[in-house]
């Protein structure tokens, strides 16, 4: 579903700050599996799964979406390709604050100019089956952090993507709630839908659900294509 | 459609963002609601002014003549009013009698006319508004005049002219000729100038020639003239005011360019995670369109009512000084609400355009955030 | 000059439209010279979002030139009385002789503004910016026309000095008088309206052929330039004097005020749209070799080529609607 050649990334090149992410990375990420990058932070994980997403472009080498090449696309179709193919759960959540469960979750959809009315329908089915119905109308501030996770997770859902993207998603979460969370993962997974989770979490990468584990530092693959199951 | 749904998805964001952050909003919302207010105020005064005073002339004389002795207004001989009727064109010729009185006790000058048709008899008058409001010790409901002579003379006032064309009648006194006569020293024959009808309009600049050669020592003035002159000077007070109003003005452009610029780490984060969620640069642009959009018009619209009740239901105060400035008596100013659409244009270029402007870098600048910062955290 | 609000806020637009389009020129030859797609530096993408600026600078710049276009006949209008011999806003242009330039200059202005952000927009919807040489380099000379157009304004204004002798709408546009103006209320009515009824079967014509091949598009323009041309000369000749009922009569001025239910404001609106769109899709007529436009452009076109034909529809329609509706009859 995702192919990288040789991509490199550096940051700030030509100033005294430059510092260089990612050398010569090549990974194939196979459609409905679920993988985890591994490694420790600051091993360029996050920089990888920026790329994937299309929120950055690579200093070099070639990134193929669904055998479609983003390199060198203007920001405006990457956008589209991010809204359409993927679905982003971060770190630290990233809800917006002072909205509701619900108005965060249609955030994604509005770009895509859906009728509101089924947006909403879509959202609240979403939420519904993540134990968030009742919670719908809060505000995210009063949520708790499993719930703020699945909110989160709910928003990443709303536009069908066929690929969601996870950086860190159990740092915030204890035990019990991380493995809640690989739970819904292997719903997702069986839905056909494929994920890409970074994480350094014993948890998520030793859990039953998942596919492959690649073994990121610094900035290069270590050990990748070996499957941990 | 598609284009529809989605502005409505973005305004929809916008509102609740706005909402969301109130007490912010509202500081910047209301001091641009205060510089649209004063420009607003200024204008619809200026517009109302201009409507008085044409509704006021309408009633006047196409042509007035007066006669001129070493460049000073002088009394026009009663001969005069034959020479000016012969010429072709002239339809009608009025000789006017009317002066200024200014009376000590009330410390004003008032505005005395003997009208050919007076209604009413000797030692009678009629009072404008301001008049009635103003003199100070009428005795046994008499308003007493120092004649040129220095005794003195008491007048009824028997009717009171109507409120509604104050700005001009307010200071005004109406007497019979043969008491104005009297008051004043005029001798019988002698006229204050000449009302002239010319009905024809095309033939107004040759009966103007015509008499100016016939009677080298007057000066006919033309109504249009003064209308243009009233025009002229209302407009350019108006336009003066604006210009002083401008330092408020710069002080807020620069206070919402501080504000949009100063951009708070939480507004940048958000924009962030709307970017990393799928939102385009133009998304972001769009919205903050409709941010901007949705604070001027509120803006604009509150500015607006705020300088309506302040000009038509409250006179004006605040500038009303500065924009009437000829009357001693300053007549009570109750102005008919006059608005037209240049004008609302023209406010709308004064204080939209250059917000829009002054917003547009910071927003550009906001909305390229980049979409992966909220990643690197 | 005149200290009048309305002037003042035609200045400070003047004022902030040519700084605006001035730093967009600038930004657009930088992102003209120094733009590489296929690289991913820093720079690269500094300059791809310099572009969303200069777009944001351009339709701002072109809402305010319509805006602007209008208030400044109604300053004329409402200025006329300081004249002597100007009844409405056609004396006062013709105060100096900066006033009918500028207003000539302000509408290609305007209509230029739109066709370039037609073709910006065509720009967007490819993957590899396949226009973006060829409309940064016309924006330059657009920037130009429009900063001119608000010098010439603005001299026009400044100069307006109260006192001057003019002449009124009745003496410039009337059959009497000699001149542009003259020429324009000379033409006969039945002239003008065949001319005009020819412009409309053009553009309608060529418009089906746009719509149906995708070919054609320069000629399209070229009837919708035509339109635009025979529609000015409508406007004076016949469609002002039915809208007034009066025979002599052929002031455009006059149809955007009050008395004739503002009507000239759709009037006008449907015909810069119209010959906007229409223009817009002779720009784009060559687009169609890149091949990330192959796809997108046809459809773009066929868009632009209904909403110009929607704005002739609607400069048409309340052409014709005195000579269905009233009475009155041309001699």
């Amino acid at each position: 579903m995702i192919r990288l050649d040789h991509v490199t990334k550096v940051f700030n090149p030509g100033r005294p700050n430059e510092y260089a992410a990612l050398h010569g990375v090549s990974l194939d990420i196979e459609a409905g599996k679920v993988t985890v990058l591994r490694g420790p932070s600051g091993s360029g994980k996050t920089t990888l799964l920026s790329l994937i997403g299309c929120m950055a472009r690579p200093s070099s080498g070639r990134i193929f979406v669904e055998e479609r090449e983003i390199t060198s696309l203007p920001e405006r179709f990457l956008a589209d390709i991010r809204r359409r193919t993927f679905g982003f759960v971060f770190q630290s959540f990233n809800l917006v604050s002072g909205l509701s469960v619900l108005e965060n979750v249609v955030l994604p959809a509005a770009p895509l100019g859906e009728p509101p009315a089924v947006v909403r329908r879509q959202a609240r089915a979403i939420l519904d089956r993540l134990r968030l119905g009742p919670k719908a109308a809060q505000s995210v501030e009063l949520l708790s952090g499993g719930e703020k996770q699945r909110a989160a997770i709910a928003r990443a859902l709303i536009n069908s993507p066929r690929l969601i993207i996870a950086d860190e998603p159990t740092a915030q979460l204890d035990s019990e709630l991380s493995l809640e969370l690989m739970a819904i993962v292997g719903d997702l997974k069986a839905e056909g839908r494929t994920c890409l989770i970074a994480s350094h979490d014993s948890l998520v990468f030793r859990h039953p659900v998942v596919d492959r584990v690649v073994a990121v530092r610094d900035g290069r693959i270590v050990e990748a294509g070996a499957d941990v199951c | 459609m598609r284009w529809l749904a989605r502005q409505r998805a973005f305004l929809d964001f916008t509102l609740l963002s706005l909402w969301r952050r109130k007490g912010k909003n509202a500081a910047l919302i209301l001091a641009y609601a205060l510089v649209v207010f004063l420009v607003a105020s200024v204008m619809f005064a200026v517009r109302a002014l201009r409507t008085e005073a044409a509704n006021v002339l309408a009633g006047t004389p196409e042509l007035i003549v007066q006669r001129m002795l070493a460049g000073r207004h002088e009394t026009v001989p009663e001969s005069y009013v034959a020479t000016v009727k012969a010429i072709r064109g002239v339809s009608r010729v009025t000789p006017r009698l009317w002066g200024y009185y200014f009376n000590r006790a009330a410390g004003a000058t008032y505005t005395v006319m003997a009208p050919a048709g007076f209604a009413h008899g000797h030692g009678e008058i009629v009072v404008g508004p301001g008049v009635a409001r103003t003199w100070l010790s009428p005795v046994d409901g008499q308003y007493l005049f120092r004649t040129v002579a220095g005794d003195s003379a008491g007048f009824v006032p028997v009717e009171a002219l109507p409120e509604d064309t104050e700005l001009v009648s307010g200071d005004l006194i109406l007497m019979s000729g043969a008491d104005f006569r009297r008051v004043f020293g005029l001798p019988e024959g002698f006229y204050t100038d000449l009302a002239v009808s010319v009905p024809n309009e095309r033939e107004l600049e040759t009966v103007t020639e015509k008499i100016q050669r016939a009677l080298p020592d007057t000066r006919p003035i033309q109504r249009r003239e003064l209308l243009r002159t009233y025009a002229a000077v209302f407009d350019w007070r108006g336009g003066y005011v604006i210009v002083l109003l401008s330092g408020a003005g710069l002080a807020f452009f620069i206070f919402a360019w501080d504000r949009a610029t100063g951009l708070s780490a939480e507004e940048r984060r958000e924009i962030g995670v709307l970017k990393a969620l799928g939102w385009d640069t133009a998304d972001v642009l769009s919205m903050k369109l409709w941010e901007g959009l949705t604070i001027s018009l509120t803006a604009f619209l509150l500015g607006l009512i705020a300088a309506y009740v302040h000009v038509f239901l409250a006179g004006a105060g605040l500038f009303a000084q500065a924009l009437k400035g000829w009357s001693v008596l300053a007549p009570r100013l109750d102005l008919t609400p006059a608005i037209d659409p240049t004008e609302l244009l023209s406010l709308f270029f004064l204080t939209v355009a250059p917000y829009a402007v002054i917003t547009l870098i910071p927003a550009w600048r906001a909305a390229t955030t980049d979409p992966d910062a909220v990643m690197r955290g | 000059m005149s200290v009048k609000p309305a002037v003042l806020a035609l200045l400070l637009t003047a004022g902030l439209v040519c700084l605006t389009l001035a730093a967009a020129a600038v930004q657009g030859l930088l992102i003209r010279r120094g733009f590489d797609l296929a690289s991913g530096s820093p720079r690269q993408l500094a300059l791809e979002r310099r572009t969303y600026l200069v777009s944001t600078a351009l339709s701002l710049v072109m809402a305010f030139e319509i805006m602007s276009l209008f208030l400044l006949v109604y300053v004329a209008d409402d200025l006329h009385e300081l004249f002597v011999g100007a009844m409405c806003a056609a004396g006062t242009f013709n105060v100096n002789s900066y006033g009918y330039t500028a207003l000539t200059l302000k509408t290609l202005g305007a209509l230029g503004c739109g066709v370039w952000l037609a073709v910006n927009h065509a720009d967007t919807l490819g993957y590899d910016y396949p226009l973006l040489k060829s409309k940064y380099l016309w924006l330059s000379p657009l920037s130009l026309l429009v900063i001119l157009a608000d010098y010439v304004e603005t001299r026009f204004l400044l100069g307006l000095a109260p006192d001057q002798i003019t002449s009124c709408c009745g003496a410039i546009f009337s059959e009497a008088a000699a001149g542009v103006a003259g020429t324009l209320s000379h033409v006969p009515p039945r002239l003008a309206q065949a001319l005009f009824v020819a412009g409309l079967l053009a553009v309608a014509r060529s418009a089906a052929h746009v719509l149906a091949t995708g070919r054609g598009a320069r000629i399209f323009a070229a009837a919708s330039a035509a339109l635009f041309a025979a529609s000015l000369i409508a406007v004076v000749s016949f469609i002002s004097v039915f809208w007034y009922e009066l025979p002599t009569h052929h002031c455009p001025f006059c149809l955007i005020q009050a008395e004739y239910g503002f009507v000239g404001y759709p009037l006008y609106a449907g015909l810069i749209l119209g010959t906007a769109c229409g223009l817009a899709v002779g720009a784009l007529a060559g687009a169609g070799r890149h091949a990330s436009l192959a796809e997108v452009l046809p459809r773009l076109k066929r868009r632009l080529t209904v909403a110009a034909l929607a704005g002739f529809g609607l400069t048409a329609a309340i052409a014709a609607w005195p000579m269905i509706f009233s009475d009155f009859r041309l001699g």
